[in-house]
């Protein structure tokens, strides 16, 4: 990775706290660089899911500081989230496609939200169902899909309005190893265009697919690297 | 997200109109009934008070009670000529005996008609304006000390009193049904909120604005009130329509008051215009103010 990429995330000493239970997240502290391909792995129900929601604003850290573009998103105002959250795609575990709208709709929404005008999005939109090969269901509605073909929706839907950081939780959770491996060259020449890309697997094998990509291991609720194999994101200076 | 009227927009699909209740529609229907029926009791008892008053604020009639039949007819006769010059007496004109008579016969039948039998003189005065009242009480006490000066508004003011009454209570039934439709308003965005909750999560996740998300819900509750009230309207202005036709077959001075004007038949068409605006208004706050307590 190039030296001197800006900081596009960066965490201090961030926990998370689902009411009053113990911390699901503690003490993380780590900076994302512009522009690189980031795996979060763990096992289930080590906190990936809850690192991943800190990072799309879904949730706000109960302590620590999560800045996202160089501003305190702990503290953002409400009303500047939409604008924030536009910068970032998501690929939700379970896809999140809106069942009774086709994937073409499915895929524009963002485009929409963003108030673009009908003239200027079908083109995208046929690109992107083109990218991810699935050029003749766009009329298709979700339930029709397999499980595959949902997530390549998905991620259409999360890339198509040029997010700087891609954030996709066990995007190959329901697809088997060919598409699996699919789905991450998507994520790969997405990140080669330049948008920050952080894909949460448990899924080892994955792992060496994207030679440069930078790793994190989630234990508990931590950072952990007990083999010093995996290589963690450097911690943010203090 | 642009917002469009037409039925196939993309942002019309937007919440899944098969998880939509036709509840609303009926709902506004049944209000917008009751409430141009009670706007039209309203409104037309207005015109009635007001053709009331019209009639009877200036109508005075002056009875002169004297035993002596000579003594009397020449006080009417001096204080109609007396009253003719008085400024602000429109009118004034001595009731005929025949047609007193005629208005006795009922009590008194046709043997009771007695020439010695002391009626009063009646003397129908019509005025403008308060001066002209005191001005004819005066003239009255200075002619015929006995006289007596009835102030028609007077004796039919309990008859005002309780159109004003009605027109009061229907005003206040038009302000009760706003309230209600208000509240339904939110309690079917609160659960419109609910039943789209996957939905606008998402919406959200993409960068939605709550007013985005608001303006969906309140453009399907505009769009619901306005076709609810549209059909309530159209029926209770039929209604309306059928009892005013009967109104002007009773052929009644007083109900003929009752009937609706052009300005008042505007006026009962806006109601459901105002109603949807004001439930469009009500959806908004209410999912703006849900939508606040998230994230």
């Amino acid at each position: 990775m190039a030296s001197g990429m800006a900081n596009i995330v960066q965490f201090e000493n961030v926990g998370l706290r689902y009411g009053t239970g113990t911390e699901t997240l503690s003490d993380l502290s780590f900076t994302l660089t512009s522009g690189s391909f980031y795996f979060l792995t763990g096992a289930s129900g080590a906190g990936k899911t809850s690192l991943l929601r800190l990072l799309y604003l879904a949730q706000r850290p109960s302590r620590g500081v999560v800045r996202l573009f160089g501003e305190d998103a702990g503290v953002l105002p409400r009303a500047r989230l939409p604008g924030f959250r536009r910068r970032i795609g998501v690929v939700f575990q379970d896809f999140r496609l809106l069942p009774h709208l086709s994937a073409y709709d499915n895929i524009a929404l963002p485009l929409r939200v963003a108030g673009i005008p009908e003239s200027d999005i079908e083109a995208p939109v046929r690109e992107m169902l083109a990218w991810v090969g699935l050029t003749d269901r766009g009329k298709a509605k979700p339930p029709t899909l397999s499980g595959g073909e949902q997530q390549r929706i998905a991620i259409a839907r999360a890339v198509i309005g040029r997010p700087e950081i891609l954030v996709a939780d066990e995007p190959t959770g329901n697809v088997d190893p060919d598409m699996a491996e699919r789905l991450l060259h998507l994520f790969d020449s997405l990140n080669r265009l330049g948008t920050t890309v952080v894909v949460a697997t448990h899924d080892f094998h994955l792992l060496n697919r994207i030679p440069n990509a930078r790793m994190m291991r989630l234990e508990k609720g931590r950072l952990h690297d007990p083999t010093g194999a995996l290589r963690h994101p450097p911690a943010s200076p203090a | 997200m642009k917002l469009s009227l037409n039925p196939n927009a993309p942002d019309r699909r937007l919440l899944d109109e098969g998880r939509r209740t036709r509840a609303m529609t009926w709902i506004m229907s049944v209000m917008l009934f009751l409430t141009v029926l009670s706007g039209g009791l309203g409104l037309g008892m207005l015109a009635a008070t007001a053709q009331l008053d019209r009639q009877l604020s200036g109508r005075l009639t002056v009875q002169i009670v004297e035993p002596d039949a000579a003594v009397r007819d020449r006080q009417a006769r001096e204080l109609v000529a007396a009253l003719r010059s008085t400024a602000g007496v429109v009118r004034a004109a001595e009731v005929d005996r025949a047609r007193l008579a005629e208005l006795l016969k009922p009590w008194l039948g046709d043997t009771g008609l007695d020439p010695d039998l002391p009626m009063p003189a009646m003397i129908d005065v019509d005025v403008r304006g308060d001066a002209a009242v005191r001005a004819t009480e005066e003239a009255a006490r200075r002619i015929a000390p006995s006289a007596r000066v009835d102030r028609h508004a007077q004796w039919l003011s309990p008859v005002r009193s309780f159109m004003a009454t009605l027109t009061w209570l229907a005003g206040g039934l038009v302000l009760l049904m706003a309230s209600a439709t208000a509240a339904v308003v939110l309690l079917a965005a609160r659960a419109g909120l609910d039943t789209h909750r996957d939905t606008i999560e998402v919406l959200h996740m993409l960068g939605s604005t709550d007013l985005q998300v608001a303006r969906l819900f309140q453009r399907r509750i505009a769009i619901d009130t306005l076709l609810g009230g549209a059909i309530g309207a159209a029926l209770a202005l039929g209604l309306i329509w059928l009892l005013q036709s009967r109104f002007d077959a009773l052929g009644s001075e007083l109900m003929s008051g009752v009937a609706l004007q052009q300005r008042d038949w505007f006026l009962l068409l806006l109601l459901p215009l105002s109603f949807a605006l004001l439930a469009t208004f009500a959806a908004r706050v209410a999912v703006l103010r849900a939508l606040a307590k998230t994230l």
